[in-house]
């Protein structure tokens, strides 16, 4: 009855899924008692379980859902809180397009389901194993459901049990953090990237004093690559000149 | 908020968030990028986590202002050389959390 070549592809299906479960583990520990407080957040501001869990689903952002809960306990208007989410939610332009460049082979509908799960966290999951050259589209999917899984369920609990739970238990709110550290030292491959993140960090805590809102890590990532950029051609530049000058003194 | 206004609101977040997710991804991955563009977009990733960090541990209010002295910013010098010297997300995490459940307990 089993056909021999779709049982294989279903071990390898098996073994992505262990794969992306396996790296999204971080991510989840550190959404739950992020979701939980916001489904906390959210009780309080006159929504119920099933509408914040509806949020979680269609939306999948936690900072911007922070955002729209307290507006909407603010009574603001549903064109204000829209746009402010597009603000807040843009740089996921820039991680969406880092990405594309693992994605060459990939389906449009299986990039249209991937898309959806593009988040700061599975973003940095993702694409170190990707450059890594670890990692296909299914793995990838993989840690973004599963994150999102977590995500939505742990909103949902929060409006339930959020009240019962100490807040900063077992210090799980730095999983994020700790997160991003780890994967900040894996992306330092040389100099150059050492540099970008400098100037990125440092760049983004000067526009996080002065603008409102969290636009400044678009600001702040697109002025960092560019003049990494910038600081890598020149960098090449002059390598390739002394090299030319040293061809032509062994020339005379 | 009724709950069809509140529809509407989630609908159109979903819409502004999943536009930007998708659009670069459908996209950039079907054309040939230019040189330029993919040294850029390789510098992209660790922009973003300086950018999206820095801020996280040394300012705090709203308005923001600089505040060396979190709890944040104590814990992430004994994470970052985990990370450093384990090269490991697992242990780096585990370290971190400890930490800083220490650092809020007894310091703060």
């Amino acid at each position: 009855m089993v056909n021999p070549s779709s049982s294989i592809l279903n071990d390898g299906l098996i073994k992505a899924i262990q794969q992306g479960l396996w790296a999204a583990w971080p991510i989840c520990i550190g959404y739950i008692p992020i979701g939980l407080a916001l489904g906390l957040l959210a009780q309080k501001a006159g929504l119920s379980p099933l509408e914040i869990g509806l949020m979680s689903v269609f939306v999948f952002a936690g900072s911007s859902q922070f955002i729209a809960v307290s507006m909407i306990s603010a009574g603001s208007a549903p064109l204000a809180i829209i746009m402010t989410t597009f603000v807040v939610n843009l740089r996921h332009l820039l991680m969406s397009s880092s990405l594309s460049l693992y994605c060459r082979n990939a389906g449009k509908t299986m990039l249209a389901f991937f898309a959806y799960g593009i988040t700061d966290e599975s973003f940095a999951v993702n694409q170190l194993r990707f450059k890594e050259g670890k990692w296909t589209i299914s793995q990838a999917l993989t840690v973004n459901q599963a994150s999102n899984l977590v995500w939505i369920l742990s909103t949902i609990a929060g409006g339930y049990v959020g009240r019962f739970i100490p807040p900063h238990a077992f210090g799980v709110d730095y999983a994020l953090i700790a997160m991003f550290i780890c994967l900040l030292i894996f992306q330092i491959k040389g100099p150059i990237y050492a540099t970008t993140a400098v100037i990125g960090g440092c760049s983004a805590v000067v526009l996080s004093l002065i603008i409102p809102g969290n636009l400044y890590v678009v600001i702040a990532s697109v002025l960092a690559a560019t003049i990494g950029l910038r600081i890598r051609v020149r960098a090449r530049n002059k390598l390739k000149l002394k090299i030319e000058r040293l061809k032509l003194k062994a020339r005379s | 908020m009724t709950s069809g206004k509140f529809g509407l609101v989630v609908l159109g977040m979903g819409m502004v968030t999943y536009i930007p997710r998708w659009l670069p991804l459908f996209f950039l991955s079907r054309r040939s990028l230019p040189q330029w563009l993919v040294e850029w977009l390789d510098l992209i990733p660790a922009a973003i986590l300086g950018a999206l960090l820095l801020p996280e541990l040394i300012t705090s209010g709203q308005p923001r202002h600089i505040d060396w002295m979190r709890p944040e910013c104590i814990a992430a010098i004994p994470t970052f050389i985990t990370a450093i010297l384990t090269r490991s997300l697992g242990w780096t995490v585990i370290t971190g959390m400890v930490i800083y459940g220490m650092v809020k307990k007894w310091m703060f």
